[in-house]
């Protein structure tokens, strides 16, 4: 009953109360949400290459050989040659290898050259294939597949021709092999979206009038006399590998390591990408914990409106110790106010959050890439609940201290 | 001579702090079922006496018996409890839980008081009973306390401080918020059911022309003695 009384006390201030819970409701949703966001970027980031078990190249730092081959951040120290590509791809471990060439741009965008592998292979968000919204995967030599955000922000269409640039951020271009859109890739929140995709011999192609990074002058091959040579390339940049078996993976990695004839890395993406998150994490960190700082501004919110009930609450409690009830009563349903509020608000908000997740999942999948998965609550979230009730009985002891104190010092006899 | 449910013998109490404000009651007897008032000036340490008898202030010395329990004996938790089985406590106004219905208002006490809610066989039915002894109108219990006039509320508090029979019913000035006529019936109502249960009541007022109900007046100057410094 002592219990009924308290919740009848409550719904008399409706509106300061109410109030209150919607701060911390508010809070909980922010700090679940960032949560949700942080820990959907943390799955999108780890789901950016999935299926491939080895990335192989030149022997560098394993988060350096991630960055350029997968995020197509900074260079190549070097390349592999074609040799070593065609030994590891002859190895009885290899079920399949895709190789990728880079270097060239197009406008702010890198060029890829790879196989038709790559389409087969590459897979990302678990498993799930990168597939054509429009057009066809490239089938002539001067075909390109680009991703959504090359489409998106270059305004392409199929057919559209596409002059590729030698170099990054560079203005020699190839203008005498021009490509044509062949295909437009779906979103899928990876830097392949960001990516102009050509097959590995027309890398080749485009380079046949250069020597050494320059194009040699006067020359031009017309692409009619191109198209009959041999465009095998003399090395690529790095490879993805799927072994046979995952046992394998560690001594594939091992034997690629210790090549004797060239430098070489391989790495595990699983454990190159936890190495980069380390480092990217931290900020979604520091946003975490700006959030939890608003559930804290709300539960002091919420302190502060129970400090200024407490005067036009005397009587109330003069009447409970007139009755009988002892001091420490006065602080248990002052705490058990603070915890039920605190409750309440903890549990609009986790709703909240799902409302909105429900709503905004499809929007932000489409505009970012970004997966935010909508499971039911687990134990995070309850124990989120947990602690923002327990932080509110906290924050709670110390007005009901002072309630205590007032109610010691009024015994049972107020004048107001 | 019948059984004393109130005795007070050489209490001293001086408010700690406050500017030498002290009270000594060499002795006050109310015995049982017996009604006294006792009269005093606003800020002649009425509330302070009510306080010592309820066991919120502890004397400096002597001793103050309620039932054969020397209250000062018990611990504070003990003395919260002790004052919610025997005592009924009725204020000036306010009395009530705004926001709680009547017959929670009622059944508070019974919270606190284990034996008078053993001696309450059902609560709802005995809250509904007293209202009704009271005048006020079926279906009170259920109605919310802050939707009672003044005088509606003070005899639910009335009907709170009977609530399990505690053997002393202590009122701090109860009809100073109501008009004559309405100070007339509430006291008829009062009496009515003191009278039937043998319930000693102790009541503090400043207006002696209630006094002839009451079956012993006293002067709170008479019994005790105030001291102010600077006096």
């Amino acid at each position: 009953m002592i219990l009924h009384l308290a919740i009848a006390s409550l719904f008399a201030r409706a509106l300061t109360v109410g109030m209150t819970i919607l701060a911390i409701a508010l809070s909980v949703a922010l700090f679940l949400g960032v949560e949700k966001v942080r820990t959907g970027a943390k799955d999108s980031f780890a789901d950016t290459i999935s299926g491939t078990d080895l990335i192989v190249g030149a022997r560098s730092g394993s988060v350096q050989l991630l960055l350029y081959s997968v995020f197509r951040i900074g260079n190549a120290t070097n390349n592999v040659t074609w040799e070593s590509y065609q030994d590891i791809a002859a190895r009885s471990e290899v079920d399949w290898i895709v190789p990728i060439a880079l270097g060239d741009s197009h406008r702010q965008f890198r060029v890829m050259g790879t196989t038709r592998g790559f389409f087969e292979h590459y897979k990302y968000r678990q498993g799930r294939s990168l597939a054509v919204v429009d057009g066809v995967i490239m089938d002539d030599l001067f075909d390109t597949v680009i991703g959504a955000d090359v489409a998106q922000s270059l305004g392409y269409k199929i057919g559209d021709p596409i002059v590729v640039a030698h170099g990054l951020a560079s203005f020699t271009e190839h203008k005498d092999q021009p490509f044509r859109v062949s295909g437009i890739l779906e979103k899928t929140g990876t830097p392949v979206d960001r990516t102009v995709i050509v097959s590995l011999e027309a890398i080749e192609a485009i380079h046949v009038d250069w020597r050494s990074g320059a194009k040699i002058p006067g020359q031009s091959t017309p692409q009619d006399v191109i198209r009959e040579m041999d465009l095998t390339p003399k090395a690529v940049t790095a490879a993805l590998v799927g072994v046979k078996s995952p046992l394998q993976t560690f001594s594939l990695q091992r034997a690629i390591n210790e090549y004797p004839q060239e430098p070489l890395l391989a790495v595990l993406p699983g454990v190159a990408l936890q190495e980069l998150w380390s480092i990217v994490g931290l900020a979604e960190t520091a946003l975490l914990a700006v959030s939890g700082m608003v559930v804290v501004t709300a539960l002091i919110g919420m302190m502060a409106t129970i400090f200024s009930s407490l005067n036009e609450r005397r009587r109330e409690m003069a009447i409970y110790r007139a009755m009988g009830a002892r001091p420490a009563r006065i602080i248990a349903m002052l705490v058990f106010e603070a915890m039920l509020m605190a409750a309440v608000g903890a549990l609009l908000g986790v709703m909240l959050v799902y409302a909105v997740l429900v709503i905004a999942q499809p929007v932000v999948d489409r505009a970012f890439g970004l997966w935010l998965p909508i499971e039911a609550p687990m134990m995070r979230e309850l124990w989120v609940i947990l602690g923002v009730i327990a932080a509110g009985a906290i924050v709670s002891l110390v007005p009901a201290l002072r309630a205590y104190r007032m109610s010691v010092a009024d015994g049972m006899m107020v004048k107001t | 001579m019948t059984k004393a449910v109130l005795s007070l013998s050489q209490v001293n109490f001086r408010w700690p702090g406050r500017a030498g404000f002290s009270l000594s009651v060499p002795d006050l007897i109310v015995a049982e079922g017996e009604s006294v008032m006792l009269l005093g000036e606003s800020g002649s340490g009425k509330s302070t006496l009510l306080s010592l008898i309820c066991g919120t202030l502890l004397p400096d010395s002597g001793s103050i018996t309620l039932d054969g329990t020397d209250i000062s004996a018990l611990s504070g938790g003990a003395r919260d409890r002790f004052r919610a089985e025997q005592t009924g406590v009725i204020f000036q106004q306010f009395n009530l839980l705004p926001f709680a219905t009547v017959s929670d208002n009622i059944m508070l006490p019974l919270q606190f008081a284990p034996q008078r809610r053993k001696r309450t066989h059902d609560a709802t039915r005995e809250a509904e009973n007293l209202c009704r002894a009271l005048g006020l109108p079926d279906g009170t219990t259920r109605a919310k306390a802050s939707a009672l006039s003044v005088g509606q509320q003070q005899r639910v508090a009335v009907a709170r401080a009977l609530i399990g029979h505690p053997p002393l019913i202590i009122a701090d000035e109860p009809t100073s918020a109501l008009d004559a006529t309405s100070q007339a019936a509430f006291l008829d109502l009062l009496f009515g059911q003191i009278g039937a249960h043998k319930t000693s009541l102790l009541m503090v007022s400043h207006d002696p022309r209630l006094g002839d109900r009451f079956d012993r007046v006293i002067r709170l100057e008479d019994i005790a003695e105030i001291k102010r410094d600077g006096q």
